[in-house]
């Protein structure tokens, strides 16, 4: 299955998504640089972490009117599976291909740590290899993850199920003790209506493998592989 | 899109947090400020202002100019509310 990885200037996970996606993987996986304007031959797109244009504005705002998100945009239209991770999943409620938004944390810090999320859906092509209650154990560093939507939009994404992490404590109970950053709803990780664009803000690929200290972010990115029917 | 000819305005945008959206630096800011001992302080919200110089055929033009790229870049109005307000530029 071929990978694209966007790169805006200010990207840091990058090539840590390439790495996960080319070394852990084992599948093709390409750079896109934002100038760019094609994604031909690309089968999955991942918008990585960082801090795009350096966050200036807001999050992902000025990231959104890069060259290469009108093929992205183009791309998540058609139904193709696009993840964003953490200041990708920025970028994305910026370019209005997710739902709400992701404000400055609710206690001002930085937050860079191993956190529990559960599963909610396994209905996107980067939770079909999960089941509903998993919890996973992933890295997250981000200062502004503070999932928002105004009260009716909330309603509306929690009826329609596309609330797809939330924060959990290893047993996979929610409370205020696991949100960290105040998300309503303990929300981490959210899809589109048609199910095919998902953003979280914890990083599956700084998690995928037993060497960096946890491995669970690897069944997210082979979630995609299932759904394209690839052998792993 | 804007004119390259025409008049130069001077774009006020005002962007703030909806009131439904929490503002934890502005709850910051306003613990800062009782620290000081302003204890009349009921409440502080951030917000941004930027100015956008443009050129535009009519103050009606440079408005609606400047609240097409508030809706579009400026704000996000998912959270933010946004006011214009223009002048002739200097």
């Amino acid at each position: 299955m071929n990978f694209g990885v966007i790169v805006f200037p200010g990207s840091n996970g990058d090539h840590d998504a390439l790495h996960a996606i080319g070394e852990v993987l084992g599948q093709p996986a390409r750079a896109i640089w934002h100038r760019e304007t094609s994604l031909d031959g690309i089968e999955c797109v991942i918008v990585p972490g960082g801090f795009a244009y350096g966050d200036y504005l807001r999050a992902g705002a000025i990231a959104r009117f890069s060259p290469i998100m009108g093929a992205v945009e183009r791309f998540a239209r058609e139904g193709g599976p696009v993840l964003g991770i953490c200041n990708g999943f920025q970028v994305l409620t910026e370019a209005q291909l997710l739902p709400g938004s992701l404000l400055r944390n609710a206690e001002l810090e930085f937050r860079s740590q191993w956190v529990h999320v559960r599963t909610e859906r396994t209905d996107t092509p980067f939770t079909s290899g999960l089941a509903v209650g998993d919890v996973l154990r992933l890295p997250i560093a981000h200062g502004e993850g503070s999932y928002f939507a105004a009260p009716e939009e909330l309603a509306r994404i929690e009826a329609n199920g596309q609330v797809i992490f939330r924060y959990c404590d290893p047993t996979g109970a929610v409370s205020s003790a696991t949100n960290f950053n105040g998300s309503l709803n303990d929300i981490a990780g959210v899809c589109n209506e048609q199910r095919n664009v998902v953003g979280l803000m914890p990083h599956p690929e700084r998690g995928a493998e037993a060497i960096l200290g946890g491995a669970d972010g690897r069944r997210i990115l082979e979630s995609a592989l299932s759904v394209a029917g690839v052998r792993v | 899109m804007s004119e390259s000819n025409g008049a130069v305005w001077l774009a006020h945008v005002y962007v703030t947090l909806k009131t439904v959206v929490n503002d934890p630096q502005g709850l910051a800011i306003a613990d800062g400020l009782h620290t000081m001992g302003y204890a009349g302080v009921e409440d502080v919200r951030a917000g941004k202002y930027l100015q956008v110089r443009l050129r535009a055929a009519s103050a009606e033009e440079a408005q609606r100019f400047a609240e097409e790229m508030s809706d579009r870049l400026l704000a996000n109005t998912v959270i933010e509310n946004y006011r214009c307000v223009i002048e002739a530029a200097s």
